[in-house]
């Protein structure tokens, strides 16, 4: 799994039937990166759910947040919908769990990927990694810390 | 991971305020967990009588529940006449039917003042505490709703597990 000071290495995947999206479109932004198993888990504890919440405070500090999983454009967009979900889903579909890899976080044994959390700065550097338990959604505690420290830093 | 805040006066607190265990829920009217978790609540804070002490705050999933954040609002305005309580376990009990007017029809039986309630719902400060509760929450580590504290430390399990936990530590 990557960690801290790693490079994040680029992607190119869908968001949407008929759009993709690639690191680098957001250059001069943080991301947060989360990688999460599947789409449809349980709606009060749902990750992304939890997330939708949150993005205005993830904004303030400059910050874009992108689910990422290896689920299809198709099955992100009724999730998306369905959750009423204000931010990107990338799907890591094909060839299936390339970025995950990448980032270290693909568990080969049930083929999704693992629930990770990446804080990447502006210039591409991944600041912060977590690997929460499969079943754990890990909250966002880490993430604005990590952002916060990160907006300290550039000060 | 522990909370941020602990139980101050800006919470609506349940039980004896002097004493030495402190419970915090996060929880949203519109979560099936949290109105499943309502009754458990109840029952711990009367086994445990005085040597307890409850807040709840909130913690409304606003984009997926249509009602929590209303229903966050009229137990806040209710608060501002002294009847949050009255007003969040009525909540939680009618949640199969939220809606703006079920609030008021609370608020009615609840002999709350009408013209007062109906304009402290719009309170700027009010809907502040709603996002100061959520924000707390969000920087504590709360993940989903609903999330409940001991003692500050963030307690991982549900309201049942929570009751064994205190029955087996503090009788």
């Amino acid at each position: 799994m990557l960690k801290k000071n790693d490079i994040a290495p680029a992607f190119n995947l869908y968001a949407t039937p008929d759009q993709k999206i690639k690191l680098n479109n957001f250059t001069g932004q943080n991301i947060v990166l989360a990688f999460y198993p599947a789409d449809w888990s349980l709606i009060c504890s749902d990750q992304m759910a939890l997330y939708n919440e949150m993005l205005k405070y993830f904004k303030e500090y400059d910050a874009q947040l992108l689910g990422i999983s290896v689920d299809s454009k198709w099955c992100h967009l009724a999730f998306s919908q369905s959750r009423n979900l204000h931010f990107p889903l990338l799907s890591d579909f094909e060839p299936k769990g390339e970025v995950a890899k990448k980032y270290g976080v693909y568990n080969e044994d049930k083929g999704v990927a693992e629930r990770a959390l990446f804080v990447i700065n502006k210039q591409g550097i991944i600041e912060w990694s977590y690997l929460s338990p499969m079943a754990v959604n890990p909250g966002a505690d880490g993430i604005l810390e990590t952002l916060e420290s990160i907006s300290l830093k550039s000060i | 991971m522990s909370i941020k805040i602990s139980i101050d006066h800006k919470d609506h607190i349940k039980g004896n305020k002097n004493a030495q265990l402190e419970i915090v829920e996060f929880g949203d009217y519109q979560c099936p967990y949290c109105a499943a978790a309502h009754p458990i609540v109840h029952d711990i804070l009367h086994f445990f009588g005085n040597q307890v002490k409850f807040a709840f705050r909130n913690f409304p999933l606003a984009k997926i529940h249509a009602y929590a954040h209303p229903a966050a609002l009229a137990a806040e305005a209710a608060a501002l006449q002294g009847m949050f309580w009255e007003m969040h376990d009525a909540i939680f009990d009618n949640q199969g039917s939220l809606s703006g007017d079920l609030f008021l029809q609370i608020a009615a039986k609840l002999e709350l003042d009408h013209e007062r309630f109906i304009n402290d719902l719009h309170l700027d400060n009010l809907a502040q505490k709603i996002e100061d509760d959520f924000e707390t929450g969000m920087r504590s580590g709360v993940n989903g709703t609903p999330t409940f504290f001991v003692d500050g430390e963030k307690f991982h399990g549900d309201a049942t597990d929570l009751f064994e936990l205190l029955k087996e530590n503090f009788k």
